[in-house]
């Protein structure tokens, strides 16, 4: 395999550095939460029937399979659609584990991990009635692929695939529409991927929402949102966009073809747009069930909920795949020196950055890259300090060997209207500065803060910012799905870039060597070598390991959070309220 | 006053032209002068993952690579004849007068807002019914009982309705009424006049008594203020001693003096909130004209928000020229000519 191959394969899902960093929310927390659902299940029952009410303080990006990529729409578009695999529908780690759910089984991988092939269960139908094949995935592959059409959803089958100039079945013109080279249906029950390069972890590529089947009569491009053709349990009633959606059950979906579903509720009302204060308020009061998004409540109901013990009661801490960290960059002298870095590392006050997120509630201090969460990971601290407040000595001493005795002065960026960021960089600030590291705090807009500022190398070394604050959450719980898009070097572009300054050689390597390792514990393995090389040549002050405190009202049955999507899993809620 | 009225819409429709054109310098041509190219503009629509080489196709697509007077032209067209748009398999035409089109959620920007209409138009008019009658009402008792306790009891609370923003009183009667006490409808709660009118009130109610809280204070004042003055003219004293019943004195000769004034604020200010109420839309979760002005500016999408800088300022206008006509009919001084 040409390294050249090797790097598109690396480089899969590159595209999306921005998303995970706007994905959520990384809401505080409380780590005296009751977390009764984040431990086992809370309320278990199997009773059916009610309506489950749920509100999103925003608007959806899209309720399209083919054009979604927010970890809460992924955790409810298995209501409505169903993947050929899905994260297991169960709390804790056994929620990060992939199951079939409109295949028959786990992707089986030939020639060398380079060939996927998934056989479909049968008598899966539409809502309509008609029943599911192996086109209709495919189809539904395929348009995915459009990004003029559906901009929002991952890149990753665009890079996977040699796609030998096929841009969209909207401009396919193959009667069937399915003029793609790179995915076979040999029979309406089975289908293969054909990927450029081996890739060990492919099966998370299928749990995504994009392998959901359309139907190509049905489809209407960028409308098709509008009215999503279910294969799930529930469909969609009404759809009132920006405003709000009803599902009700689909008469057509099966329980005998599907293990992993119980669909208790009898529909969900989804508000969109939703005030965000409200939304709290309103689970408390019991007028709402589930705060859709699952980054947990905001600032002022956590203090009113965990002063509260008939509230806290009700409370449950999401341990996230999500890291607050800063970038230390290699590019803006003297800060090309590793001990410069390592001097950044020991002078660092974790607390002060905890206490920028809330204190103990915003997240447990972070020693290194991947979160607790991650299947594998393992935390260990290269730069221990006192009660994580720093160690100016240490500093000292890494200065020294750095050439720089009398300490050095830089600049720290963050996104403007990010309060947190805004702390942290004046913790920072203050903590480094006992060391004698001086840094200018520099704010840019949140909108274009990797497209023209902290994630445009030419302007961040012009500009001299030698520390640049950030965060970054995994598009699902996996080293593969954390890392790459942060320490990979071969991802950085000439803008929009999320890793803000690893580039080791080695590390690269080692991603490559990760990515055809088929045996999970080995690549577990190796995912965490990469976390221990990365901290030890310090490109990453990592700050904390995020949290959500969550709220169920007590007539929400059956809910846990789940490893895989780190909120409430909606396949499981049911409600007393009827 | 059939001239008059021709000649004040022929004057808004040219109005409405400077207002589109400055809207589109502002969003389209200002930011180009700044240093932003047309790929930076189309960054905002292509996603979050999207390469180079694609933001430059999107910028191509969606025009923004046209001179600005070309984009312009385009849009005006669209008001007149109607446009066009690829949504991948089937092209959607956005009807005449097409105000925009969102690149965002793929959707016309008029039939959005028409559909958010009713509730800011619920919102507005309750909420104007309730601070005009408790406003003018306040102030003039006010006026008539001047150093009573009354009168500084009301201008006191006066005060506190004008200083106190409506995401504060908002949210605290929600807290407050709707958590705590269950009396009134929770936030997000609307229910179209149509479907139900009690209902429609019942869920209105709390966003009506807090926004009207917020103008009839500024209407006691103001009433009172004018009541004072007014109560002071010769003409008053020559209606008392004429032996006119007070509440004719009060009424008919000093309250409709009084109101001109008020007149002119209220259709300034019932055009401002029909252009969208975003404060009490937002805290309520209504989705009105102000709520979806909000959505778009958090999403950057520059067609919503020039729709809504279009409906608020056909408001505004439409709202004025009322007032203007209304001048005649409380002033028999004002000749429209």
């Amino acid at each position: 395999m040409s390294s050249r191959r090797r790097v598109a394969v690396v480089a899969l899902g590159a595209v999306s550095a921005l998303v995970l960093a706007a994905c959520g929310g990384g809401s505080a927390s409380s780590s005296s939460g009751s977390s009764a659902a984040a431990n086992g299940i809370s309320n278990p029952s199997d009773v059916t029937g009610g309506t489950i009410r749920m509100a999103n303080s925003g608007d959806w990006d899209s309720l399209d399979p083919a054009d979604t990529y927010y970890a809460y729409s992924w955790n409810f578009a298995r209501l409505y659609g169903r993947s050929l695999v899905m994260f297991k529908s169960a709390p804790g780690a056994d929620g990060a584990t992939l199951v079939p759910d409109l295949a028959e089984s786990l992707g089986v991988p030939t020639d060398n991990a380079k060939t996927w092939t998934y056989k479909l269960r049968t008598g899966v139908k539409f809502e309509d009635g008609t029943p599911v094949t192996s086109k209709d995935v495919k189809y539904a592959v395929e348009r995915s692929l459009d990004k003029d059409t559906f901009p929002n959803g991952p890149t990753y089958f665009n890079d996977a695939f040699d796609l030998q100039g096929y841009t969209s079945p909207y401009k396919d013109t193959s009667p069937d529409k399915l003029g793609l080279k790179a995915i076979e249906t040999p029979d309406d029950q089975t289908i293969v991927f054909h990927l450029k390069s081996p890739f060990s972890g492919f099966d998370y590529f299928a749990q995504l929402p994009a392998t959901m089947p359309v139907p190509v009569a049905k489809d209407t491009g960028t409308k098709y949102k509008e009215h999503v053709v279910s294969t799930g349990p529930y469909m969609f009633k009404t759809n009132e966009l920006g405003k709000s959606f009803t599902l009700v059950r689909n008469p057509n979906w099966d329980q005998a073809t599907d293990p992993n579903r119980k669909p208790l509720p009898d529909g969900y009302d989804v508000a969109l747009n939703v005030n965000a204060d409200d939304i709290d308020n309103r689970l408390q009061s019991g007028d709402l069930d589930v705060a859709v998004e699952g980054t947990g409540v905001g600032p002022s109901a956590q203090g009113k909920i965990l002063a509260d013990a008939s509230l806290k009661k009700n409370t449950d801490e999401a341990t996230v795949a999500r890291l607050w960290y800063a970038n230390i960059n290699s590019d803006v002298a003297p800060l090309d020196n590793v001990h410069c870095r390592m001097a950044v590392e020991y002078a660092a006050d974790k607390t002060g950055y905890q206490r920028s997120y809330g204190g103990a509630t915003g997240g447990e201090i972070a020693s290194n890259l991947l979160p607790p969460v991650i299947p594998g990971s393992e935390k260990f601290d290269d730069y221990a300090t006192p009660n994580n407040a720093g160690d100016v000595a240490k500093a000292k001493d890494q200065l020294a060997q750095c050439g720089q005795p009398g300490g050095f002065s830089t600049s720290i960026s963050y996104r403007a209207e990010r309060p947190k960021e805004k702390a942290t960089a004046e913790s920072l600030q203050q903590s480094l500065a006992k060391a004698g590291i001086n840094l200018t705090i520099k704010p840019y807009p949140s909108g274009d803060y990797f497209k023209l500022y902290a994630g445009k190398p030419d302007f961040a070394k012009a500009n001299g910012l030698g520390i640049m604050i950030t965060g970054w959450g995994a598009d699902w719980p996996d080293g593969y799905g954390f890392l790459a898009q942060i320490v990979d070097s071969r991802v950085i572009r000439a803008a929009g870039n999320t890793n803000l300054g690893v580039k080791d050689p080695e590390v690269d390597a080692m991603i490559d060597k990760a990515l055809q390792t088929t045996d999970t514990a080995a690549r577990e393995k190796i995912w965490v070598d990469i976390d221990k090389k990365v901290m030890t040549d310090a490109y990453i002050l990592p700050g904390i390991w995020a949290k959500g405190l969550l709220y169920r009202p007590p007539n929400l049955t059956n809910a846990f959070i789940s490893d895989g999507f780190q909120m409430y899993d909606y396949l499981a809620l049911g409600t007393t309220r009827k | 006053m059939a001239v008059y009225i021709v000649r004040r819409l022929i004057a808004a429709v040219i109005l409405l032209l400077i207002v589109t054109a400055a809207t589109f310098v502002i969003f389209f041509l200002v930011p180009r002068l700044a240093g932003a190219t047309p790929d930076d503009l189309a960054s905002r629509y292509v996603g979050k993952s999207a390469g180079p080489d694609q933001i430059h196709e999107a910028a191509v697509r969606l025009g923004f690579t046209d001179p600005i007077v070309v984009q312009y032209g385009r849009f005006v067209g669209g008001l007149v004849f109607g446009r066009d748009y690829s949504t991948g398999p089937i092209s959607v035409h956005c009807d005449a007068p097409c105000v925009g089109y969102s690149f965002i959620t793929q959707n016309p920007v008029l039939p959005d807002l028409l559909d958010r209409l009713p509730v800011t138009l619920s919102l507005a008019v309750g909420a104007a019914v309730l601070w005009l009658v408790g406003g003018v009402a306040t102030g003039v008792l006010s006026a008539l009982r001047r150093g009573s306790v009354f009168d500084r009891t009301a201008m006191g609370v006066a005060l506190a309705g004008v200083s106190l923003p409506i995401f504060f009183t908002g949210l605290l009667s929600l807290s407050v009424f709707s958590y705590a006490l269950g009396i009134t409808a929770p936030g997000g709660s609307y229910t179209p006049f149509e479907d139900n009118p009690f209902v429609w009130a019942y869920d209105l109610l709390l966003p009506w008594i807090t926004l009207a809280f917020l103008y009839a204070a500024g209407y006691a004042r103001l009433t009172r203020a004018g009541m004072l003055d007014t109560m002071g003219e010769d003409y008053i004293r020559t209606a008392r001693a004429k032996g006119l019943p007070e509440r004719t004195v009060v009424v008919k000769h000093g309250l409709r003096s009084a109101l001109t004034p008020i007149l002119t604020i209220f259709g300034l200010d019932l055009g401002l909130l029909l252009g969208g109420a975003i404060l009490t839309e937002s805290t309520y979760s209504l989705p009105g004209i102000g709520k979806y002005a909000v959505d778009a500016i958090v999403n950057n999408d520059l067609p919503k928000i020039l729709g809504v800088v279009l409906l608020g300022s056909i408001f505004i206008i439409v709202a004025n020229l009322i007032v203007d006509l209304l001048y005649a009919v409380i002033d028999p001084r004002v000749r429209l000519s």
